[in-house]
């Protein structure tokens, strides 16, 4: 059941364990109500793909998911026609005996992720994710208007398949191209920022609940102080997961500048910003961040 | 307000619903309206979308309205500052519930307004709520630069070709500007991942085999398909600073034709800081193209900090406008006044992230050019090819870099000769230390 109000839908999310933003449970409530695709931009690992699955759990739904990649094509994002089983019904019918309504039948059509997102199922819409739709070409972004406005796919030997109800579509974009304004005027748009330092620390008592508060509050105010510092990539939410549950790993109660040095390269992927950041500007930060959590205890 | 007022007013929200839907309808398409004066991409479909959005929502809780408003008009990151700005200034009532109840018609302009305000984004909004201020400015007769020679003017076509841009009259250089704008470059091709059908060699494509028997009754040869090409994008740097006075105006022109001929041209200026000049170059018209630049483009002819600028380039926009196999032209003479020296650095992290660099410098036209200064030196090790730019001829070559075939492997082979230059001028400065160690 689609949740009524947006405070509603902030707490059933939370229920499995997705911390909404104020702004991203407005938009995805809206596309929820509305049945419009959801367009979600923002950096890698901000939480822009988990948001399609964890709505799945929640709602009961097929979850359908389209990787896009540069070149992708009709025959892998919408259908396809079985030629070996339609070459084998013209062998063994044998001259003259078929016509083509006979071939391009349902049974030798191939449904790929865009036409299957259009079936019927019988648990309700299914949801389609797109994903990083910015890695494939421009064309497809026109292939995707018909779809995302009529919910509906033209195949030229077969006819129109049109949904019965239209699915929830989830657009992820990480920005490494412009993607045209006709396809985001069809959708409710959002640029997925990083989290408040509240927000992180609730989904990291959620994603990684082993590494105790004291260690969880270091994590989170390390990896915000490193987010202000000039990098070629800052880390994302995904990455202050993982460096977590890598010093529980390696039995940390506490970050110190020695084990924030050796595994640096959970936090950054980029040789030039681990190299910046290794040392002494690290030990700064952490540093900084026991003064600040000394405070924040005392509050 | 008069109590008469007030009293028609509670009579109204209290009796007749539609009333509030109307008010908040015309507010909205006031918003709507402000934002595009403001210069966001907004249409009047926008309107529609708020007002189903915020049907959908609680409209007592001001968060909700604002972040609905957002999804629905606000497609860009960049356009949130402007948006939130517009927002507080729209539906300024403090008292935000009691507005949306009320419903009065927006006051724009007629409040007292609000302080002036320097950031030149907020302006923007700030501009756009005084409906009827005309604040376009008249555009300033471009500054005639180069004198007009009367010795030079009978010059031919011919002449014209070979003739080094700084030493143009204004009737030579216009004559050029026609030239580059009538100018066709190739296009790098890059292969797609898509197919073409082909003659002779490729691959069985069982998709259009299938398809041409079933239209000859079963009976066809295989169709065979090879990989199409594509074109890749261009990424324009180009350096305006003072030392590049005399060719900035020409190579923008020549961006901007570049920009007009072909689909994905990314364009960017430089002498103290980087500035995306993009959009500005798809105006048509090149003279409109170049006021609009030269509008918010405050580094002409400054200094020039090619390691900061690049740097910027590399942390801001190497990952929106280099995928796909880009190939960036960087236009400079090369004369870094940075003081912060990592510019090889930078360089490196540039020629890593694009399929070519190449390099227009305009001090290649004398014949006794070495690289001996610093940004020389650090820059040419990181580039593809190192072409002259500083007549239409040497445009021309241009044209021989970029339909080279560019795939793995290619090297520019005049490069090469430079390489072993820079190789002996830098052992050349390294000896004397040699002798004391």
């Amino acid at each position: 059941m689609i949740p009524a109000t947006v405070a509603e839908l902030g707490e059933s999310m939370a229920g499995e364990d997705y911390v909404l933003s104020d702004g991203l449970a407005v938009s995805l409530f809206l596309a929820l109500r509305q049945s419009r695709p959801l367009f979600l931009e923002g950096e890698a690992g901000v939480g822009k793909t988990e948001v399609a699955k964890t709505l799945a759990t929640l709602l009961d739904r097929r979850l359908i998911r389209l990787q896009c990649y540069e070149g992708l094509d009709i025959n892998a994002a919408a259908y396809e026609w079985n030629y070996a089983r339609q070459m084998m019904q013209i062998q063994s019918a044998g001259q003259g005996q078929l016509s083509s309504a006979d071939l391009f039948t349902t049974e030798n059509l191939i449904e790929r992720p865009l036409l299957e997102a259009l079936r019927d199922d019988k648990r309700g819409a299914p949801i389609l994710l797109i994903d990083e739709l910015d890695r494939a070409d421009e064309a497809f972004e026109a292939y995707l208007l018909e779809i995302l406005s009529d919910w509906q796919i033209t195949i030229p030997e077969f006819g129109t398949v049109a949904a019965a109800a239209p699915p929830i579509v989830i657009i992820t974009s990480n920005r490494t191209r412009e993607i045209h304004d006709a396809l985001k005027r069809r959708c409710f748009y959002h640029w997925v920022d990083y989290p408040s330092l509240d927000d992180e620390l609730d989904i990291l008592k959620r994603k990684a609940p082993e590494a105790g508060a004291e260690l969880s509050h270091q994590v989170v105010h390390f990896v915000h102080r490193l987010r202000d510092e000039k990098l070629f990539k800052a880390p994302g939410v995904a990455e202050t997961i993982d460096w977590a549950q890598a010093l529980v790993e390696l039995d940390c109660v506490a970050v110190d500048p020695a084990t924030a040095d050796s595994t640096m390269g959970v936090l950054l992927k980029y040789q030039d910003d681990i190299a910046r950041i290794r040392g002494s500007v690290a030990a700064k930060l952490l540093a900084e961040i026991q003064i600040e959590l000394a405070g924040y205890q005392r509050k | 307000m008069t109590s008469a007022d007030n009293a028609l007013q509670s009579n109204m929200l209290g009796d007749q619903p539609g009333y509030r839907g109307e008010k908040l309808a015309e507010n909205i398409a006031h918003f709507v309206r402000l934002l595009r004066r403001a210069g966001m991409k907004v249409g009047p479909a926008s309107i529609i979308d708020c007002l189903a959005a915020s049907s959908n929502i609680d409209l007592g809780h001001q968060a909700e309205f604002y972040h609905a408003l957002a999804s629905c008009v606000v497609k860009r990151p960049e356009d949130r500052q402007l948006f939130d700005q517009a927002f507080h200034s729209f539906w300024r009532n403090p008292d935000f519930s009691e507005k949306m109840r009320d419903m009065i018609t927006p006051t724009i302009g007629t409040d007292a307004a609000p302080p002036p305000v320097e950031d030149p984004l907020l302006r923007r909004v700030d501009d756009a709520m005084q409906p009827d201020r005309d604040d376009t400015p008249t555009p300033e007769p471009e500054e005639e630069r180069i004198e007009i020679d009367a010795a030079l003017a009978w010059s031919s076509d011919e002449k014209l070709q070979e003739m080094d841009f700084q030493m143009m009259s204004a009737d030579e250089i216009r004559e050029a500007e026609q030239a580059i704008d009538r100018l066709v470059l190739p296009v790098p091709q890059r292969p797609s991942r898509r197919s073409l059908p082909a003659n002779g060699k490729g691959q069985l494509s069982m998709k259009r085999t299938l398809r041409r028997m079933a239209s000859r009754a079963g009976l066809a040869l295989p169709i065979l398909e090879r990989p199409q090409t594509k074109p890749r994008p261009v990424v324009v740097i180009c350096d305006i600073s003072g030392s590049m006075e005399r060719y900035s105006r020409m190579l923008l022109r020549f961006t901007h034709a570049l920009t007009q001929r072909r689909g994905r041209v990314h364009s960017f200026l430089f002498g103290t800081r980087l500035t995306h000049i993009s959009h500005e170059m798809r105006d048509r018209d090149p003279d409109a193209a170049m006021r609009a630049i030269s509008g918010y483009v405050h580094d002409w002819s400054g200094g020039t900090r090619i390691t900061s600028t690049i740097g910027d380039f590399n942390m801001d926009w190497s990952r929106r406008v280099l995928g796909q196999g880009a190939v960036v032209l960087l236009i400079t003479d090369g004369l870094d006044r940075d003081p912060n020296g990592a510019l090889e650095h930078e360089m490196e992290r540039l020629h890593k992230s694009c399929h070519r660099l190449i390099w227009l410098n305009p001090l290649l036209r004398f014949d006794g050019f070495e690289p001996r200064s610093h940004g020389i030196q650090s820059i040419l090790p990181h580039v593809d090819s190192f072409v002259p730019v500083h007549s239409l001829a040497s445009i021309g070559q241009l044209a021989r870099v970029l339909s080279a075939d560019m795939g793995p492997g290619w090297h520019d082979k005049s490069l090469a000769g430079w390489m072993s230059r820079l190789h002996d001028i830098q052992n050349e400065a390294e000896q004397p230390e040699g002798v004391f160690t």
